[in-house]
């Protein structure tokens, strides 16, 4: 890896790390105020000027570093102070293998939009995400408080029920795309299909038709595993504890459930944790199903060698990747809306329809699809040749 | 710089895994050494080039299986007098003398064993070449693998069964 891709790469996910999550909370309260007729969040300002609630994140910072940093009697002083991070720091470095665009050449040096390309790209975020857990399961029993050992005990085995269904979910992406690398999967959802081409193949029609390839779809995940999309992205709502999913929080019934005993700003990494790992969903669903940083019906090198044409190799090279990240961003960003409008619009579940949702309906679902996806894999590899 | 962090990881590793037997405090402090030694194990295996190895072991041992402990231990929320049965002086001399055999073996092989590391193939510890060699060079041990899980799955679900009638 080039200098030059290190620190572009470190820099957006400096940007993303720093400044998504405190916008994200302006983000929630706008849209909850938008969809239930409220102004929102817009007092807090600097000499009059509010930045349309844009300074809220601001006075919360300020908020949080200020209060109380409250330990429990009784509490395991190391884990107490160790959870927050825990659990907040396998939703940031998530960031390190997904894609924001594919690789440039620009002044002899080779750009790439991604901080470590690794070959099991989807495994490695699973992994760290699976380390999440003890930050949220350790904090309730480090506390020494009832309702938080109520919270751990529902948050392990939330995370670890879905995490059964997400990552057999995936199998399915995994052999149509024949790879774990996020960015193989970005350059792989560039291709097209002919969405009429099985009438060739029944002899409905005479082969090599030319109205066969009228209608084509670009090769997204959402198109070609539309139900590993459903599940997984079921699965990745419930791991990330938001509700409709956040019977491990249920305020209204254990107080705060594992996060009872934290206060001030550890607390806050508990919040900012979590809506830190709505911005990866965004980014992981994009990447694995909605076709990466790529434009549909554009594949790179179409936008690559068309921007050079008008700007020269160096400047279209650049150009080419302005646009591809701000795809991919918006993507991201359609998803963020569409979690907290998931978020505003549904109740919480109870815990043991949370507990069945996941193992009776996601689970055998997902088992399926991974028998159904390898049969049809093998017959189509076989009609190849 | 590779050498310092295998000396630090592996110190770690079997420091921690003398802790998940040392620690009488309490038995989350057990399985809480439990996931360090795991997480310095992967380390080493990245270390080791066996990138897709080192992932698998965060993700199955120190993210899935540990948590699974945990669960339990909280679940049962055993105390300090509930730390399993009295000291076994068989089981303890069976051990010594199997850890002792093993260190003589495992420091006779070291000293016969070759100090030039070969060359790796291409494509050494990553998914694909795993895959392959697992899927047919291994595939018995995979299959047969496989089938124990099944019967912990069923045993766990009678087990289950049982006492919900």
């Amino acid at each position: 890896m080039e200098i030059s891709t290190i620190t572009i790469s470190l820099f957006l996910f400096a940007v993303i790390a720093l400044v998504f999550a405190p916008i994200m909370t302006w983000v929630e309260r706008k849209q909850s105020a938008l969809m239930q007729d409220r102004i929102g969040a817009n007092r807090a300002n600097i000499a009059g000027i509010r930045a349309i609630g844009l300074l809220h994140p601001l006075a919360d910072a300020v908020k949080m570093f200020t209060k109380e940093d409250t330990i429990p009697s009784g509490s395991h002083r190391l884990l107490h102070l160790l959870c927050p991070f825990i659990a907040t720091v396998p939703a940031m470095v998530s960031f390190a293998v997904i894609p924001y665009g594919g690789s440039y050449r620009a002044w002899g040096a080779e750009w790439s939009m991604v901080v470590a390309d690794l070959d099991y790209g989807v495994l490695y975020l699973f992994a760290v995400g699976s380390i999440a857990t003890y930050g949220s399961m350790l904090a309730g029993w480090a506390g020494n408080n009832n309702w938080g050992m109520l919270g751990s005990l529902r948050v392990s085995a939330q995370m670890l029920s879905y995490e059964v269904a997400m990552g057999i979910s995936i199998v399915g992406i995994f052999m149509i795309f024949g790879t774990l690398k996020l960015t193989d999967m970005g350059v792989a959802q560039q291709e097209m299909f002919r969405v009429l081409g099985f009438a060739e193949y029944f002899g409905w029609v005479e082969p090599g038709t030319a109205w066969l390839g009228w209608v084509q779809l670009p090769m997204w995940g959402l198109l070609l595993q539309p139900v590993a999309f459903f599940v997984f992205f079921t699965a990745m709502l419930a791991e990330n504890k938001r509700p409709p999913f956040d019977t491990p929080e249920g305020e209204s019934e254990i107080v705060a459930g594992y996060f009872v005993e934290y206060s001030g700003m550890k607390f806050g990494l508990y919040t900012m944790g979590e809506l830190v790992e709505v911005v990866v969903i965004g980014g992981v669903m994009t990447a694995i199903f909605l076709g990466g940083w790529s434009i549909p019906y554009l594949s790179d090198a179409q936008v690559i060698g068309g921007l050079s044409q008008m700007f020269g190799p160096n400047l279209g090279n650049v150009l080419a990747m302005i646009v591809h990240v701000s795809v991919f961003w918006a993507k991201v960003i359609g998803l963020i809306f569409f979690q907290m409008l998931i978020r505003w619009s549904m109740p919480r579940f109870r815990y043991d329809q949370v507990m069945d949702l996941g193992w009776k309906i996601l689970l055998p679902i997902s088992i399926a699809n991974v028998a159904i996806t390898g049969a049809v894999v093998l017959w189509i590899r076989g009609l190849v040749g | 710089m590779e050498e310092i962090l295998f000396y630090i990881f592996g110190a770690l590793a079997v420091l921690s895994a003398a802790g998940v037997v040392l620690s009488t405090k309490s038995t989350i402090n057990s399985a809480l050494y439990l996931v360090v030694s795991m997480l310095s194990l992967a380390v080493l295996f990245v270390m080791l080039r066996a990138e897709f190895v080192g992932v698998l072991q965060v993700m199955v041992y120190a993210g899935a299986i540990v948590v699974l402990f945990l669960f339990v231990i909280m679940l049962l929320n055993l105390d300090e007098g509930d730390m399993g049965p009295p000291s076994q002086p068989v089981l303890k001399a069976v051990g010594a003398v199997v850890i002792l055999g093993a260190t003589v073996k495992l420091a006779s092989l070291l000293r016969s064993g070759p100090r030039v590391v070969p060359e790796l193939p291409d494509g050494f510890g990553q998914v694909r070449e795993v895959g392959t060699i697992l899927f047919t060079d291994y595939l018995l041990a995979f299959e047969v693998t496989g089938i124990l899980l099944l019967a912990g799955i069923v045993g766990a679900v009678m087990l289950a069964k049982k006492t919900v009638d």
